[in-house]
């Protein structure tokens, strides 16, 4: 049950079906093993608040440590709701908690999320404690201070002919399985949606996602409201499991408890959570009932946990997959010995797909008509870069027409890299103008350069390393296929149109077909750079720039990718830094010369190879550096 | 005149404990900017320093004794937890460092719960600083004026450390570019360990030096640690002179607004650090690119 592939290999709707199955079965075994109804009650509830929180951190990678604001918040407005205001439906206010807590969510996110790792760390741990502090103090009036509200009703369900009521024990569990259920069903969604899909990016190479074209701050912002509304409502279902909404919900303690949990039971597959609170809440009643430890179960816990962080990086969850993982490749090993087989069909269909690949299949730019742009589609003037006292630019003049291959060429140093970086808007220049497609774009964003049609592959791999290759290039068309951002939440990413065959003519570009389900860990070098290749292409910009595509690579990988980029120069424009000159040459139609942040001369091939200039430039620069 | 006098002594407060949280945040912004590591265990790390010396206090009678070994002991803590386990998690990611410092320090706490109980214990000031002063225009007790005196020495000792020592030099560099400074053939194991051992050892001695002004509980670090954050994040990550300032800042906002009313006291911090973030996302004297 791997809930954080994109393209699950199991039969839909198993999750689903499974789950419930277990949620019914549980009142029936769970008494069995002299499981108190409390207990299990008490792990559905944070098993749902960690659903919210695993969205978060299990597949977003933000980790909150103030996750208790929205649980409290969430609670406290429900509890208020059926106490004080008098308000009768216990479902209804449990639905207006949820939304308060995400409205909090949603503003506390803004602040919260304008830094990334431990700041944002830092950050939830002191929003939750001025939390804290305001529902015990200023709030205390409408919260009850540290008596917290008691008196929070249970919910009642009229059927029409009969009215059921959920009291306590066993006769609440259906109420609150029924919405562990449902926020179970929700997530699934959520996390098999195209937003799930970015959330994951974002977790993997925030830069990558967001150069290939997503806003990742409004995603993040997405995953930190989702938890905040999940943390509500089982706020909410708190008050109504205790008949009393506890003050202590709002206690750094519950978000350090939530955290505890979801690492224990494994973070990115939703059920981390629910499992790591059954072992949580199991372990207590049994260190403390049994055992008699009295206060000291906690520091067990504690030591386990630690234990866990350093030996199971993957919670329970984790290690489960990873040796049913073991056991299945073993098995497959054990069936078919011929392991040799396994290599060679890989390098057949790497060669059959270079072949076929052919101007009529190969994908062309769907970025706004390129054949309006016949002059230049990219123009800079003046374009110069200092950092402090040095100068990597200065003063670039440059002009690419639409349809062209242009190769870049120059010693290290030269300036190639931050020219790049610069036209693609990852730097902004000190001086100087860029556009593109007739579009001034200095100073935008990466992003929305990416969205115009103007992309790069990275010199160093920028890939989603825990993701399968399919998965990378996904990412990248969804961007093209979606926009900066959309919250189609609940729809799943195999109804996009488009999608697949976007995804699927990538692959066949980059000659990685074959490879599509294999995760970038176990890909080779020269399947990795082709890769890196693919994510740019995926979002079908009308100008790609390669940065050094070719390096690291062996002469026949070389000859083979020189290959595949002359086909996928096929009706767009191309910009290519490399140092293999030669490969460059048999490419590019012109080639500009850059040294010293400048731009030494620019030509035709043959013009360029017969200079003495650039040879200079190249042998004698060396010896100008040596010297220095 | 009262409200007068009452201004000044929280200014006074405010300053004690302003001291204190630059002290405290110092160590934490030192081991982070050279290790990379953000210390959960860090408000632990105060509360076990406090009770390390409770224990050498109420075996000795002797303040001084109690300051060195609560000083010391955190030391040796700190320098063990390194080798043994933060050593581990310099490769994983920030999620992983977060996850295992705050297990630590659960167990830390726990542990202190066990040996000492949850009852508060008592460390009273030393003779010498006992009492009350008569300021003239106000009566200020004797201890807290001390402390502002003692964490300012503590403070210069790791200014000299970090500013006229190899080892200092070498932190202060970590800090700029760690990459560099692995290649330039320094025994960075041992560096480190020491780094995380002098960043712990700031906690427990501020720890031990706060301990008579306000009674010990196992709890005692975790309203530390979150202030510390706050402290951190307005300072700037990774910066000496940034903890100082923000610490300054932030214990000023938080006796200030107690004056007012205690329970907004964690609102106004709460607010100056959004107000940063808002104006300088790296903080006052943080420098941009660590993160």
């Amino acid at each position: 049950m791997n809930a954080d592939r994109l393209y699950s290999t199991h039969r839909p709707g198993i999750v689903e079906i499974l789950t419930a199955v277990c949620l019914v079965a549980a009142p029936f075994v769970l008494p069995l093993f002299d499981a108190a109804p409390n207990t299990v009650n008490r792990i559905l509830v944070w098993g749902l608040f960690g659903i919210g929180f695993d969205i978060l951190f299990g597949y977003t990678g933000l980790l909150s440590f103030g996750q208790s604001a929205f649980y409290g918040t969430g609670g406290m407005v429900a509890a208020y709701l059926l106490t004080r205001a008098g308000f009768p439906h216990v479902v209804t206010a449990l639905v207006i908690g949820m939304v308060a807590a995400a409205v909090v969510g949603y503003l506390v996110g803004l602040v919260a999320l304008r830094r990334t790792g431990i700041y944002f760390a830092m950050i939830t741990v002191a929003i939750a404690e001025v939390f804290f502090f305001v529902e015990f103090n200023p709030l205390s009036h409408w919260t009850g201070g540290e008596n917290g509200l008691p008196g929070v009703p249970t919910p009642t369900l009229y059927l029409g002919f009969k009215t059921i009521h959920f009291t306590n024990g066993w006769s609440l569990y259906p109420f609150l399985a029924l919405c562990y259920f449902v926020g179970v069903l929700i997530a699934l969604r959520i996390v098999r949606s195209p937003v799930g899909a970015v959330l994951r990016a974002i977790r993997e190479n925030p830069l990558r996602a967001s150069a290939v074209g997503h806003n990742i701050h409004a995603y993040k912002l997405t995953a930190f409201v989702i938890a905040a509304a999940y943390a509500g409502f089982a706020g909410g279902l708190l008050g109504v499991l205790q008949a009393f909404m506890p003050p202590d919900a709002f206690t750094f303690d519950t978000s350090g408890q939530l955290v505890m949990q979801t690492a224990i039971g494994g973070r990115g597959s939703l059920f981390g959570p629910l499992v790591g609170a059954t072992v949580w809440l199991f372990l207590q009643d049994f260190l403390q009932g049994t055992l008699k430890l009295g206060a000291t179960w906690k520091l067990v816990l504690g030591l386990v946990f630690v234990l866990l962080v350093f030996f199971l990086r993957q919670g329970i969850i984790g290690a489960i997959r990873d040796l049913y993982g073991w056991i299945a490749r073993r098995g497959r090993v054990a069936a078919k010995p011929a392991a040799a087989q396994d290599a060679a069909p890989l390098e057949e269909p790497t060669r059959a797909t270079l072949a076929r690949v052919e101007p009529a299949t190969t994908m062309t730019p769907v970025h706004h008509a390129n054949e309006l742009h016949t002059g230049a589609i990219l123009q800079t003037t003046g374009l110069t870069k200092r950092y402090g006292g040095i100068v990597a630019n200065s003063g670039i003049d440059f002009t690419v027409n639409a349809g062209e291959l242009r190769g870049i060429i120059g010693p290290n140093g030269a300036g190639k890299s931050t020219f790049f970086k610069m036209l693609t808007c990852e730097v902004h220049p000190t001086s100087g103008k860029i556009v593109f497609e007739g579009r001034d774009i200095t100073g935008m964003s990466v992003t929305d350069v990416c969205q115009l049609g103007l992309t790069k592959s990275y010199q160093v791999n920028q890939l989603f390393n825990r993701l399968t290759v399919r998965e990378n290039v996904t990412i990248a068309a969804l961007a093209e296929l979606r926009g900066r951002f959309r919250l189609d939440l609940l729809r799943n990413l195999v109804n996009i149109p488009g999608l697949r065959e976007q995804v699927e003519r990538t692959l066949e570009l980059v000659a990685l077909t074959a490879r599509m389900d294999a995760p970038v860990s176990e890909l080779a070098y020269g399947e990795k750079r082709r890769l890196e290749v693919g994510l740019a292409l995926a979002s079908s910009p009308s100008l790609l720039l390669l940065d050094e595509p070719l390096a690291g690579m062996s002469p026949r990988e070389r000859v083979e990718t020189v290959k595949l980029l002359k086909s996928i120069s096929q009706g767009r424009t191309m910009i290519i830094i490399d140092h293999d000159v030669d490969s460059l040459f048999e490419l590019a139609e012109r080639i500009t010369v850059m040294h010293q942040g400048r731009i030494l001369l620019e030509g035709t091939t043959d013009e360029i190879k017969g200079n003495d200039t650039v040879q200079e430039a190249y042998l004698g620069g060396v010896h100008e550096v040596d010297a220095a | 005149m009262v409200n007068w006098a009452n201004f000044v002594s929280q200014l006074f407060n405010g300053l004690a404990l302003g001291a204190l949280l630059a002290l405290i945040s110092s160590g934490l912004t030192i081991i982070y900017g050279t290790l990379g590591v953000l210390n959960l265990a860090h408000g632990a790390m105060f509360m076990l320093g406090g009770y390390a010396g409770f224990a050498a206090y109420k075996a000795t009678g002797s303040y001084v004794v109690a300051v060195a070994a609560g000083t010391l002991f955190l030391l040796v803590v700190g320098m063990i937890m390194e080798r043994v386990v933060i050593r581990h998690f310099y490769k994983r990611p920030h999620e992983d460092q977060l996850l295992v410092t705050f297990g630590l320090g659960i167990c830390f706490v726990e542990l202190v719960r066990l040996i000492f109980s949850s009852d508060s214990q008592v460390v009273p000031p030393p003779k010498l600083f006992a009492g009350i002063t008569n300021l003239h225009f106000m009566f200020y007790p004797t201890y807290r004026l001390a402390v502002v005196g003692i964490v300012a020495i503590a403070l210069l000792v790791l200014f000299l450390v970090l500013y006229r020592t190899r080892l200092g030099l070498i932190v202060r560099a970590g800090i700029e570019d760690s990459v560099m400074v692995d290649s330039l053939g320094i025994n960075v194991d041992r560096v480190f360990m020491v780094v995380f051992g002098i960043g712990s050892m700031a906690a427990g001695f501020a720890g031990i030096v706060n301990a008579p002004v306000v009674s010990l509980t196992p709890e005692v670090g975790e309203a530390i640690l979150v202030q510390t954050f706050v402290v951190v994040v307005i300072g700037g990550v990774g910066s000496f002179p940034g903890a100082i300032l923000g610490g300054l800042i932030s214990g000023e906002i938080i006796s200030l607004t107690s004056m007012v009313d205690p329970a907004y006291a964690y609102v106004m911090l709460f607010a100056a650090m959004t107000l940063v973030l808002m104006l300088r996302p790296h903080g006052l004297l943080g420098v941009k690119g660590r993160e």
